[in-house]
Formats: structure tokens, sequence, C-alpha cells
């Protein structure tokens, strides 16, 4: 990631390994945004935390106590067993058990992956259709320019979750509630990916106006480069830096969209509980006092965007030049 | 001026057409609603009636006209779940979302002002730092977590405030309201305070954002110099000037807080036009999407209309910008 952000940066002055291959590293780490980086011991938690939730949810089989996507795992004897450290809290339910008898350490693990992995495909599409759609309105202008702005505008009027919620409804209207918890998977991503492509738009868009007037776009196209060409490997990587901070942002919205779609019950099934699910699953039992199934999913949820935002705010202003 | 409103409105309608086109091939193409109204063994012969007598064999063409034009005089067509006329569904519930949203955008604004123009005027003191605290964690944290937390505080532990429902509501004409009961007060405490947290960071920001520009301006260095008391500066003149896109963001947010009332709604069951669209999306029931969707279109779209068009009268600079031809 280090590698995309440098371009960005004013060049260091003096090195001349730096157009050496492999010496990204050590030019990552002369870099001043990983300057900045060490300069906030906030941010550094923050990247800590969030790390360490992508390697729990990474290493969720070695972790769990069970598989809580596995039926056959479950059982009902054990079924709303309180945290271990209470009076009532029995051997390997570190933080309890839900209704079915479900591990809700291990159901939080295998969570983590769904809500991760949502996220990081959504960012991934929107952004992908986002940059695509970005450097067409930009490079091309006129009609398609028009055409793709418009709809933008449009979109825009619209908050993410609402369309997210409205692309839910028809998928399932069409496909009837046969879906099976991959595809849902799949339809959440889409739903998405098509909800946050507009920032990415925008701001490619606006950075190739700026750019294709620029000598090296003019020389690019001189020698011959086709426009595809010209226009990832030579426009776009000078718009990398504002692209990586909405990135990092959306993360954090795709994650909560994701989680609020499976709140309301349209997004992850029961069997295959994203953190979401989770909450809401466990928050029919606050009343009956087993707080202990919404709460630690809640918590595991809002650190996980809090870290992330954490993240995000710190990428905005290191990379902001007027704020140096 | 005229042509830039007589340009905003009619991009508005232009807006308007293209969701009533998606609305209307939601309506006519996802899922086949004649199945939605027989039943399982009714004979092909009694199905093609029903296909007959719903318009449904006419051009294409035809039937969006007809679905246009009824959308307009509000006809949506029946609820697959409730067998009753959408429009009067959502009738009823509009009351609770609009009392809901507009609450939580009062308190949204009023805290948020305060806490934004405090740290911005006393940026290093503690309690500045913890409102930039809390409006991280505003933004951080899922409203429904939010609305779960408030309600395990407030209801379950405390029991205080109910935890779901409106209250007692008293009915004028035909809107019903919840504001003049005790309990229909208490219940909307906690909702509003759910709905509102986020706008109330993102005003707070952006109200401690604008201060600290504007602190920096001349004409405060001015003010300054003639000896106006601080109180006089801040407020009569800093204030003042933050308090425009402020408006502006705070008006385009209405439309995003009834978007956002939809999950507010689904934590406290408020009987209202949200939670209806959530049991929709639920059961599938696509004359119920389809009207929400046009209506809440038609509340945002007329919103950024105002917003924009008031925006060029407070604030005449915008005038000359706008006057030239984009």
């Amino acid at each position: 990631m280090s590698e995309a952000v440098v371009p960005h940066q004013a060049e260091p002055s003096t090195s001349r390994e730096r157009r050496l291959p492999g010496r990204w590293f050590a030019r990552a780490i002369e870099s001043d945004v990983f300057y900045s980086f060490r300069r906030s011991r906030l941010t550094m938690v923050a990247a800590a935390i969030t790390a360490l939730f992508f390697l729990l949810a990474i290493l969720a089989p070695l972790l769990a106590v069970q598989n809580p996507f596995d039926p056959a795992q479950l059982q009902l004897m054990n079924s709303r067993i309180a945290p271990l450290w209470t009076a009532d809290g029995q051997s390997p339910f570190l933080l309890g058990t839900d209704e079915q008898g479900r591990d809700v350490f291990s159901a939080i693990l295998y969570g983590l992956r769904i809500s991760l992995a949502v996220g990081v495909l959504g960012v991934l599409f929107s952004g992908a259709l986002g940059i695509v759609l970005g450097l067409i309105a930009g490079y091309v202008g006129g009609a398609v320019d028009g055409l793709i702005m418009r709809i933008a505008d449009v979109q825009l009027t619209f908050p993410a979750i609402l369309i997210a919620l409205l692309i839910n409804g028809v998928v399932k209207s069409v496909f009837g509630n046969r879906l099976d918890a991959v595809s849902t998977l799949t339809v959440l991503v889409f739903a998405i990916g098509l909800s946050f492509w507009v920032q990415y738009a925008r701001t490619v868009r606006g950075s190739v106006m700026v750019e294709k007037n620029k000598d090296y776009v003019a020389a690019a196209q001189l020698i011959g480069l086709p426009a595809p060409v010209i226009m990832l490997r030579h426009v776009l990587p000078n718009a990398m830096g504002p692209i990586l901070v909405i990135a990092t942002i959306n993360l954090a919205l795709a994650i909560i969209t994701e989680a609020t779609l499976s709140f309301l019950g349209s997004g992850m099934p029961d069997t295959m509980p994203s953190l979401g699910t989770l909450i809401r699953i466990g928050n029919n039992y606050l009343f009956a006092g087993e707080w202990w199934i919404v709460a630690f999913p809640g918590f595991a949820l809002a650190g996980l965007i809090l870290s992330i935002n954490l993240l995000g705010d710190w990428l905005r202003d290191a990379l902001n030049p007027k704020l140096r | 001026m005229l042509a830039f409103t007589l340009r905003r409105a009619i991009q508005a309608v232009g807006v308007m057409i293209a969701v009533g086109i998606i609305s209307f091939s939601m309506f006519r193409f996802a899922g086949d609603p004649v199945n939605q109204i027989v039943s399982l063994d009714t004979p092909a012969a009694e199905r093609a009636a029903v296909r007959k007598s719903l318009g449904l064999d006419d051009p294409v063409p035809i039937q969006f006209a007809r679905y246009f034009g009824n959308a307009v005089q509000f006809k949506f067509g029946v609820s697959y779940q409730f067998r009753q006329p959408v429009a009067n569904l959502l009738m009823e519930r509009m009351p609770a979302t609009l009392e809901l949203a507009t609450c939580a955008t009062i308190l949204a604004m009023v805290f948020g002002i305060l806490m934004g123009v405090y740290s911005a005027l006393r940026r290093d003191t503690l309690l500045a730092k913890v409102f930039q605290a809390v409006s991280l964690i505003g933004i951080s944290l899922p409203t429904f977590l939010i609305g779960i937390l408030l309600i395990y505080l407030f209801a379950v532990t405390l029991g205080w405030l109910p935890s779901f429902g409106r209250g007692d509501v008293v009915r004028i004409g035909w809107w019903t309201t919840g504001l003049l009961t005790v309990s229909g007060l208490k219940a909307l405490i906690m909702p509003s305070i759910t709905l509102g947290l986020f706008q109330m960071t993102l005003i707070m920001r952006l109200v401690r954002a604008e201060m600290l520009e504007v602190l920096r301006t001349d004409y405060i260095r001015f003010a300054r110099a003639r000896g106006l008391t601080t109180r006089a500066i801040h407020f009569g003149h800093a204030l003042k000037n933050t308090l425009v896109p402020v408006i502006t963001v705070a008006g385009l947010q209405f439309g995003s807080v009834i978007a956002f009332a939809i999950i507010t709604e689904t934590v406290f069951q408020w009987p209202a036009m949200g939670l209806l669209f959530v049991q929709a999306v639920q059961n599938v029931d696509i004359p119920i999407m389809a009207a929400y969707l046009l209506m809440v279109s038609l509340i945002f779209v007329t919103i950024n209309l105002v917003v924009d068009i008031l925006y060029t009268i407070v604030d005449p600079r915008l005038r000359s910008t706008i006057s030239r031809p984009a």
C-alpha cells in the first residue's frame, strides 16, 4: 500500500536509489507519511487494533472452539451460558453462548470474517467501478462525462444505506427467498459496491481533469500509447492519495452498511451470521438479561469501525499537503 | 436567478421521472404481480383474466404512463401483505416519521451548534476534547448499536423510558401526534437521540471548523481592533457567518434523517414509514417498496431544490457565479 502512496508525496530530494526496484520498503520508511505515522501514538494504536482484527479473522479456525456455521457442532445443552468470569460461566465458552448453544467468541471470530470480507470486497468493487467511470468521465469528457456525472449527482442525493436496501430487496424479489448464504454475501458486496462508487468517480474525475493537460500526458499521447494505458499507468497513480483516503473511510462505512443490513434482517442469514446478524439475534435476548449475546459482537463491531475511522482520519491529514 | 430556479426545477422533475421509471420497473418486473394475487392452484385461464384486469397485457409505455398517472394522484396500488391501499398505509405512518425526524434534527442543531461553538472558542479545554471524542464515537458507532445501548441503559436497567412504540397518541384530523401526551413524549426521547446523534456530530464538526476559519479572517481582526466585546464578536459576527453552511447541511441532511429513520424505527419498533419499508423488503412487498422510494425521493428532491434556491437568496455572492452559463 505504502508504495502507492509515495508517488503522491514530494519526492525525497537526495536518494538516487529510489528508482531501484526492491527499495520501496526503504522509501516507505523514509517517507513523510511514515514519519507522521510514527509521530501519532493514537494512529499506531488504531493500526495495531485494525491489524489485530484482521489477524483474528484470518486465524478464526485456529482460535475458535467450534465452527459456528456448522449446526452439527452446536448443542442446545450449552445454550445461554453466561461468560466465563461470571458465576454461571462454563469452561470452553469464554464469552458465553447464545440461544442455540453457539459460542459467542467463536461466532464473533467467524462473523468478523464475513464483515471484513464484505467490507473489503465491497470497497474493492466500488473502488474499481468508481475509478473506471471517473477515468472515463474525466478523460473522454463531453456527453459521456455529462451522463456519468448526472447519474452520480442523482445517486448522491440518496443515502447509501437506502440504495443498498433497495438493491437487496429487488434481488430478493427476483430470486425469492431461495438465496443461500454465499449468494447473499455476493449480493451484499454488489449492493454496497453500487452504493459507494460515486465518491471515487468524482475524485478521480477531478484529478484526471487536472492531470490530462500536463505535459507528461501529452508526451505519452505523442509516442502513441493507447488511452487505457495512459489512464491507468500514468494518470491514475497521481490520483492515488485521495483514493486511498476514501477507500479507508469507505471500508468503515461498508462494514457499517453490511452490519446495518444484517441487523435489519436483509443481510446475512442466522445460519452464517456476520457481526450485524449476531447483534440482531442478541437484541432479542436483551430483556431476558442475557446481555453478553449482543454486547460482545457490539463491542467488536464498534472497536473495528472506530480504529478504521481513526486510521482514515490520520491518512486524510497525512496526505493533505495543506496541513503539512 | 429565475433561469437558475427554472433549470433546477427541470432537473428535479427529471430526477423524479428517472426514479419513477426505476420504481415502475420494480413494480412491474421484479416478480410477477399476478403470482402475488392468485393462489398456487389457480388455473391458467383465471390467471390470464387477472392479468387482463390488471392491465398487464398492455404495451409497457402505456403501463408506465398509467402507473405514473396513478402515482401523481398518490395511488400506489395495494400492499401484498396488508391487502390495503399503499397510500393509506404510508399516510397513516407519515406523521410518526416526520415527528421523529423533526425532533432529531432540532436536537442535533441545538446541541451540535452549542458544542461546535464551545469547542472552537475553547479549543484546548478538557471539555472541548471530550466533545471531539464524543463526535468521533458518534460517527463510528452504528445507529442501531447506539439504540440498543440506550435501551439497555434506560429501559432494561433503569426502567425510566419505554423501549418500543410511540406511547399514547392524539389524533388531530388525519395527523396523529405523540407530542401531546406524557407517554408519547417519553417514548420520543430515546429514538430522537439515536437518530439525531450522527447529525449532531456532523453539525458540531462543521460549526467548529467554520468558526475556526471565520475567527482567522480580517473582519474579525478589525472587529477586535474596534474594541467590540468578545461576546459581540463571537456571536454577532463569527457565529452568524458560520450559520449559512450549517443550515444548508442540516437542510440537506433532513433527507438522510428520514432514510436513517429506517434503522431507528426498527430498533425502537416505532410504527412509521421506515419500519413499514423494512417489513416490505423482508416480505418482498413490492408496491410498498416502490411507493416508499417515490415518496422519499419526492421529499429529497424537494428539499434539495428548496435549499439550493434559498442558498442563492441568503448568499448573494453565489448569484453571479450561477447566472454565468455552466
